[in-house]
């Protein structure tokens, strides 16, 4: 054990290291502002993090180092297998999962350490006991929260809100309940009792499923964001707890990065954070309003039609939603756009915020399927283009371009930003049927005069679209 | 090292953290969150140290789970991150790969 011993916990030389560390991670994170540099930006933050590792290793004191093994080993073996095994539809789910294991491990840190200082029957300092009980808290919501969020993300749960009468009543005595045993448990910070943690940490469990089990499927790229910030403060909080400089700064870099997505995320819909955790909004039966039963006169069309109509454009603007997403289209998409600009055509792809199951999700997916980055239109960018587009195309993308959310003030969707495929000449919507979007209502892009219905599934209808341009 | 050092630290970072982020741009944001998985992994440094430093039955069995948490995220996270991002830095395709793909 004393092989190893090459650095005083605590001391200079480790905490130069960790700045090291953190350094890195820093310098990772600009790297990744560009796709070109993004890749080294990662491996440089990677050899960060085994700067730490390694420093940790070599304490002084550090021992039973076959569970240490064990642990990273099994740690390893399941990354491993994860991060080649998943399918890019898969990562909301992959991140869910990360967030909620990042969250298990600082609630379990934060027991262990509640444990070890108790049978040393040492005072209990608050500047680590607060940040502990803190660490608990939000590991624990974290983990509970993401499995959740995974578990609906995978569907093994429904998607839609699942919520109890009754239920933000529970909520808040439940997150009473939470601060009255934290302040009991820092008043007595002399000998803290571990059975009175182990209930903050169940009703933390608690909490995490109730809040997250009422939130909808669209919602999920905001959740799953401030789940991610979550477990980023609560990784900072650990930091303080054992004092460790690379834990506070690498856990507060994970905070801002999820809340500024989660942020970001909001804006996109127009709803404010609280109104997503607390609304259920989403999957709520779109019954009334419209009077549903009645069918408005739109225009439908074929394959073939569409192919011609995408030939003889000399601009196609694509929309992809998470449609396109489930329906594992993008290859095919990709295809059609291939034929198009065989024939000289330009297509660009519009990407709204939203679009997909978390912050970034389509880009990857139509990265995945080759589509040059530079292709990848954000919807600031795309929406002044629109009336000089020939032919807009939305593939699985509903309520994001809904036209009611610019005109109709009433509308639940009101207010929010939308790529506005309605200025363009013309608009092909590729969808299995006119049913309405997560927002459970009607999209009056439907019915515009320009706009065509391609009655069919993504996938198909693209590879047949992409055939008959090529036998044009 | 005191709370105040901790909390001027914390307070440095969260400017850091929203200046560097803010600048990451929309295409990139999933990439970004498996890698901030990753570097969330940083705990795992809190794991090995209760563990190394651990002195009971439980403590075992608890902070080995933290640790292979830990390693999950760093193993998972860098790794996915480089494999998505590997898709944007592709080069297109010469056109007649493309071509010769398209004519099945």
């Amino acid at each position: 054990m004393g092989l190893l011993a090459v650095f005083e916990p605590g001391g200079d030389a480790a905490t130069a290291l960790y700045i090291v560390a953190f350094s890195l991670f820093i310098i990772g994170i600009k790297q990744g502002t560009h796709p070109t540099t993004a890749k080294r930006g990662n491996l440089i933050a990677a050899v960060g993090m085994a700067v730490a590792v390694v420093t940790t290793l070599l304490l002084d004191g550090m021992g039973n180092w076959g569970l240490i093994a064990l642990g990273l080993g099994i740690g390893t073996a399941v990354g491993v297998i994860a991060s080649i095994r998943v399918q890019m539809t898969e990562m909301p789910q992959m991140v869910a999962l990360y967030n909620g294991v990042g969250g298990g491990a600082v609630a379990l840190i934060a027991w262990s350490e509640i444990r070890h200082g108790i049978s040393l029957g040492e005072d209990f300092p608050l500047d680590s006991l607060i940040p502990v009980i803190f660490a608990g808290i939000v590991g624990s919501v974290s983990f509970w929260g993401s499995n959740i969020a995974f578990a609906k993300l995978q569907d093994l749960i429904p998607t839609r809100p699942i919520a109890a009468p009754g239920q933000q009543v529970i909520n808040a005595i439940l997150l009473l309940a939470i601060i009255v045993i934290s302040v009991v448990l820092a008043v007595d910070h002399e000998s803290p009792s571990e059975g009175l943690f182990i209930l903050l940490l169940v009703l933390a469990a608690i909490l995490g499923n109730l809040v997250v089990l009422p939130i909808g499927g669209a919602d999920m790229p905001v959740v799953i964001s401030l789940l991610n910030a979550f477990t980023g403060l609560s990784a900072a909080a650990a930091g303080f707890a054992l004092d460790n400089v690379a834990l506070i700064v690498a856990g507060t870099l994970v905070g801002s990065s999820g809340t500024i997505l989660t942020m970001e995320m909001a804006t996109a819909m127009n709803r404010s954070v609280s109104n997503i955790l607390f609304s259920g909004f989403g999957g709520a039966p779109s019954g009334g309003g419209g009077g549903g039963g009645e069918e408005r006169p739109h225009v439908s069309i074929g394959a073939q039609d569409a192919a011609i109509k995408l030939a003889y454009a000399d601009s196609v603007v694509i929309v992809p939603g998470y449609g396109l997403a489930v329906a594992q289209a993008q290859h095919a998409i990709k295809e059609v756009a291939d034929e198009l600009e065989k024939r000289g055509v330009t297509v660009n792809y519009a990407i709204h915020p939203v679009a997909g199951r978390m912050p970034g999700h389509m880009n990857v997916l139509l990265a995945e399927a080759d589509v040059p980055y530079e292709n990848l239109k954000e919807m600031e960018e795309i929406n002044p283009e629109m009336p000089r587009t020939d032919v807009a195309v939305v593939v699985g993308a509903n309520d994001v371009t809904n036209p009611a959310a610019k005109n109709d003030p009433d509308s639940p969707i009101a207010g929010m930003p939308i790529i506005e495929v309605n200025e363009a000449q013309q608009v092909i919507v590729i969808k299995r049927s006119l049913s309405p979007g997560f927002a459970g209502i009607d999209n009056d892009l439907f019915y515009e005069p320009n706009t065509s219905m391609l009655f069919a599934d993504a996938k198909a209808a693209a590879a047949e679209i992409a055939a008959e341009i090529g036998n044009l | 090292m005191s709370l105040m050092t901790e909390i001027t630290i914390f307070v440095l970072a969260v400017f850091v953290g929203f200046e560097v982020i803010s600048k990451v741009p929309t295409t990139l944001h999933t990439p970004l969150m498996s890698q901030t998985n990753a570097i969330h992994g940083i705990v795992m440094l809190g794991g090995l140290i209760v563990l190394g430093f651990a002195d009971d039955g439980l403590e075992y069995v608890i902070g080995t789970i933290a640790v292979a948490f830990g390693a999950i995220n760093i193993v998972g996270g860098f790794m996915v991150t480089d494999r998505m991002l590997g898709m944007f830095s592709r080069k297109p395709r010469p056109k007649a790969e493309t071509d010769g793909k398209g004519g099945s």
